[in-house]
């Protein structure tokens, strides 16, 4: 009885184990719903993952353990990352929920769920198993192997279909046809000057003492930025930075100085507002 | 320690995951949560690969990794096209279908 | 001999396809051909009849099975004829006087271009009639029933270019449909009764079925009768109806169409005979259209109209003999017969007046007549000494009869009803006289009338003086015209005396309809008496105001009873007020209860549903993310479910 008993419970150092790394498991995939900026979610999800990996070696899981690291936190998080990248890495997503009443709802299915969960394992009393020990006698891999060749080859072989039109599916989705030739730079200029548009090349970015970046718009004889100096994909990404405002500001308030400094009255002090701001 | 706590782990990392399929608008974060909803079953596999004996619980898993490789694959492709046209990927733009 | 019956409908129905399909080509002959069926079906009933006198009295019912016409089990409708002394009478009358008629028309009709149609249509009519009198079940009896109706309607509205007349076969057309609405009701009636409409089954098992039933089933039969027979209250057709060509109006009132209804009611006597209150609204119904026919009569200064009104009244004393049972039904045949003799006679005489007078028809325009048409002037009178029953003609026989009949129903019903059978004798013997006097008596008030009367179609067979503003010159018809109203005549003359004498149409008849001596209260002479006086009294009234005094060329204003009955008794008043207004109204409520009641329940629901849906498209926002919370959402109600079932 004792020694059945003792497959049932775990080690003192894996159940420490499970508790320090669960609790960061735990605190990773909140991390991963609630961090505004979509690479930090991705960092927090490759954590969790790999804590989930240790779990499986705890588990008996080795080649899996092994796997999920390898695929997982090295392929799928990585070509996540790739695309956080492409959508723009620094854009970070305002949490405020816009349709109304979704995040009580989500919270309470969520909440209600969960509980229903746990209920339901509390449950189920789950207090006699087995132990990994006696399949894994022969090795994890072979074991796996055996079961992978024999009861589940059907599966397995169904599964590399699976692979190969998934990367064929990728590959028709993002590959885009080009359905003419490409324009060369002399056809370009020259549809330039029949359309009468910008026959000169695009003005530069902006270009200060201070501010020197691709980012910021140039500013216009008025002081108004131009969208046009700053480069196509920053612009749709929402990435492009004014600071012609600022600029604005700290002459006013350079003038001021020379006025409290000269003795003249003041003139009524005007704040210039980065136009988003006014428009909140 | 009962090995079960695994499976209330698991659960828990489900039911965070599901939560925030429904709270993030970004369509990567979504799909970083599907993952995570996946990876908390493959968790509960083990561990009932583990509770039974036998390695069928892991095989089940493997495969579920397998699928996940493939549908991240696939989403992600359409993720990217899905902001080739509309410069932005959140889910809640592209919701043609209400009146 | 029986496969001759079929024969009998099929000639005129030959003509009828021939002339109708044949097209122009058969416009030169097509009149004749007409005639020449007629005719054949007249000389085949002469033959048939033959045969029948030939046999013993009980076995003159002969029938022809021709094929099965609706064999479904249970529901068994055969084309059968059944040739018997009751529709062996009518076949000879409708094939006898039609073919007089048809041989009129070929005059009457000279100048009319669609006369081919014309003759195609009198086939037609005779046709359908034939069928309507032959069939042996009720269903194929509906079949001549509408035909007759159909016929009736072609040829009231032949001169289709006239309004009026169009409107007048709409309007005989719709009244029938109401009493066609009585007959097949009471078809469907026999048949869930009986389980058959043939008339063997229905007439012997008639005593079995349960009185309340039977009532409803004559009842039916009555409105049917009412809408064919032009008895209150369908009547208000009749008149109308003289907007068809007169020999139209001589086929509808003596031969075919308003007969139908009384052998209708003559034929089902066994479904009568055991329903006592289906035979007392008969005879109520006969009696209120005698006396409102002989009011009408009176007033009307059109020829035809004035003639339609005293058929009417006729058709009431025939309707009201076959009311009152086996003591009843022979006379009103007979009646049915006789009048059918002089009543066609009045009509192509009265045409023959208007022939001779541009068409004109109002009688204050005619007047001394009689030295200008002498034959006609003779036939008419005929025929008018007939119809007031002057002794020895055959209205005398026919119509004392049937006044002693109503006599010997016995009880107050008896009294009153003899005593308006008598009343009518006097009101016919006044509008009679007053039609006669008014056209073949007194001064010529034709003359300094050149203008001719605007009811006159261009098509009327005096289409010669179109355009002439001259008087009329008052002619006699043609030899085609004068021959069948002097056969007529001599019909009028003997035929109530020949039948009379010796019962002979009593003991024809009397296997087929039943007979009972009734026994009246008065004497046979006493009645004959009272009627001889009422005829004078009638003539002599009559003979006050149109004979001694000249007639006004314009109708005085006259009594409010005079003004009525000019507006044929406010029958379309009536029917406007009740029928059309209260239909009117019915509509608006209906429409009023359709539009609040109906639409608003229709639309409610559907303004409910629209108000929901618009409430619950709002969960189908469009997001993604909404519709995974419902996912979601009922994966936690299927883990709770999952979860409660095993709890349980």
């Amino acid at each position: 009885m004792m020694t059945h008993l003792a497959a049932y419970t775990t080690s003192t150092g894996e159940a420490f184990q499970f508790w320090v790394l669960g609790t960061v498991a735990v605190i990773g995939a909140l991390c991963t719903v609630f961090m505004k900026k979509a690479v930090h979610s991705a960092l927090c999800l490759a954590g969790t993952m790999i804590i989930l990996a240790v779990f499986y070696l705890a588990n008996g899981a080795y080649f899996l353990g092994i796997v999920q690291i390898v695929v997982y936190t090295g392929a799928i998080m990585m070509l996540f990352l790739f695309v956080v990248m492409l959508v723009g890495v620094t854009a970070a997503d305002s949490l405020k929920e816009t349709i109304k009443g979704q995040r009580w709802l989500a919270l309470l299915c969520g909440a209600g769920f969960g509980v229903l969960l746990l209920a339901g394992l509390g449950n189920a009393s789950l207090k006699e198993f087995d132990g990994i020990g006696q399949a894994n006698a022969n090795g994890n891999v072979e074991g796996l192997a055996s079961l992978l060749f024999t009861k589940y080859v059907f599966a397995f072989e169904i599964t590399g279909a699976l692979l190969i039109t998934a990367a064929v599916g990728a590959m028709v989705l993002t590959h885009r046809e080009r359905t003419e030739r490409a324009k060369t730079q002399r056809e370009l200029s020259e549809q330039r000057v029949r359309e009468g548009t910008h026959v000169p090349p695009l003005p530069a970015p902006g270009v200060y003492a201070r501010h020197n970046a691709v980012d910021i718009a140039g500013l216009l004889p008025d002081g108004t930025p131009s969208e046009l100096t700053v480069s196509k994909t920053l612009r749709e990404r929402g990435q492009v930075r004014d600071v012609s405002a600022e600029a604005l500001n700290d002459l006013h308030a350079l003038e001021q100085r020379a006025e409290e400094r000269l003795e003249r009255t003041a003139i009524e002090p005007a704040t210039f507002k980065r136009p988003e701001e006014a428009s909140k | 320690m009962n090995p079960v706590n695994y499976l209330y782990l698991a659960a828990l990392l489900f039911t965070i995951g599901a939560t925030g399929v429904l709270i993030r608008r970004n369509a990567i974060v979504v799909f970083m949560c599907i993952e995570l909803m996946l990876n908390a079953c493959n968790l509960a596999f083990v561990a009932f690969s583990r509770m039974h004996g036998n390695l069928d619980g892991q095989i089940i898993a493997f495969f579920t990794m397998v699928v996940a490789a493939a549908e991240v694959v696939v989403g992600l492709a359409i993720i990217v096209s899905l902001f080739r046209t509309r410069h932005s990927a959140s889910v809640d733009d592209a919701s043609l279908m209400k009146l | 001999m029986e496969n001759l019956i079929a024969l009998l409908i099929a000639a005129p129905l030959l003509g009828a396809a021939v002339l109708l399909v044949g097209g122009r080509r058969l416009d030169a002959v097509g009149h004749w051909i007409g005639t020449l069926l007629s005719f054949v079906s007249f000389v085949i009933g002469v033959v048939l009849f033959a045969d029948l006198l030939g046999k013993g009295a009980e076995h003159r019912t002969l029938t022809q099975h021709l094929f099965s016409w609706v064999p479904v089990a249970g529901f068994q409708a055969d084309v059968t004829f059944r040739l018997d002394q009751l529709s062996m009478t009518f076949v000879l009358l409708i094939t006898g006087v039609g073919s007089l008629i048809h041989l009129y028309s070929v005059g009457y009709m000279e100048h009319d271009e669609r006369r081919r149609r014309f003759f195609g249509y009198l086939n037609l009519f005779l046709a359908a009639m034939l069928l309507l009198v032959l069939a042996d079940n009720y269903l194929l009896l509906y079949v001549g029933w509408e035909g007759v109706g159909l016929a009736s309607y072609l040829l009231i509205g032949f001169w289709q270019h006239k309004p009026s007349a169009a409107t007048a076969a709409k309007k005989a057309f719709l009244v029938n449909r109401v009493g066609d609405m009585g007959l097949s009701i009471a078809i469907m009636l026999m048949f869930t009764t009986f389980g058959s409409f043939a008339f063997g089954p229905v007439l012997s098992h008639a005593g079995d079925a349960s009185e309340g039933r039977l009532t409803a089933i004559g009842l039916m039969l009555l409105l049917a009768t009412c809408g064919k027979s032009a008895q209150v209250p369908l009547q208000s057709w009749l008149g109308d109806a003289m907007e068809g060509p007169t020999p139209v109006s001589a086929l509808i009132h003596a031969a075919t169409m308003v007969t139908a209804g009384v052998y209708l009611i003559v034929r089902s006597g066994a479904v009568f005979n055991a329903a006592p209150d289906a035979q007392l609204a008969v005879t109520v119904v006969g009696a209120v259209t005698l006396l409102f026919g002989a009011i009408v009569g009176c007033a009307k200064d059109d020829i035809k109209k004035a003639l339609a009104g005293s058929t009417m009244s006729q058709i009431g004393y025939m309707v009201l003999a076959a009311g009152l049972g086996p003591i009843g039904y022979v006379f009103a045949i007979m009646h049915l017969v006789t009048h059918g003799f002089f009543k066609a006679g009045l009509f192509l005489g009265a045409g023959s007046v208007m022939h001779g007078m541009n068409d004109e028809v109002d009688m204050r325009k005619y007047g001394g007549l009689r030295r200008y048409m002498p034959v006609t002037f003779v036939t008419f009178g005929l025929g008018y000494l007939a119809i007031i029953g002057f002794p020895g003609l055959s209205g005398f026989f026919s119509k004392d009869k049937i006044i002693e009949a109503a006599f010997a129903k016995g009880g107050t019903d008896g009294w009153i009803l003899g005593g308006v059978a008598l009343l009518g004798a006097a009101i016919t013997a006044f509008y009679m006289t007053r039609v006669m006097l008014m056209t073949f008596f007194g001064e010529e008030r034709w003359k300094n009338q050149p203008t001719r009367s605007p009811e006159a179609p261009s098509a009327e067979p005096a289409a010669e003086h179109q355009g002439e503003h001259a008087e009329p010159h008052p002619h006699e018809s043609p030899k085609v015209m004068t021959i069948p109203m002097i056969v007529l005549a001599v019909g009028s003359v003997l035929g109530g005396g020949f039948f009379s004498i010796g019962d002979r149409f009593l003991h024809w008849l009397e296997p087929v309809t039943g007979y009972s001596e009734g026994h009246s209260p008065v004497g046979a002479w006493t009645v004959t008496g009272a009627t001889m006086v009422c005829l004078i009294i009638g003539v002599g009234i009559a003979w006050a105001q149109y004979g001694r005094k000249p007639v006004p060329a314009v109708a005085p204003r006259g009594s409010l009873l005079t003004r009525a009955a000019r507006r044929d008794l406010l029958q379309d008043d009536f029917n406007h007020v009740v029928l059309v207004r209260g239909g009117e109204h019915l509509t608006r409520s209906l429409v009023y209860v359709d539009h609040t009641l109906v639409d608003g329940v229709v639309n409610g629901t559907a303004a409910g549903f629209g108000g929901l849906s618009s409430r619950l498209r709002r969960v189908q926002n469009g997001f993604a993310r909404s519709y995974a919370v419902s996912m979601f959402g009922g994966a936690a109600l299927l883990v709770a479910a999952t979860l409660l079932m095993r709890a349980v």
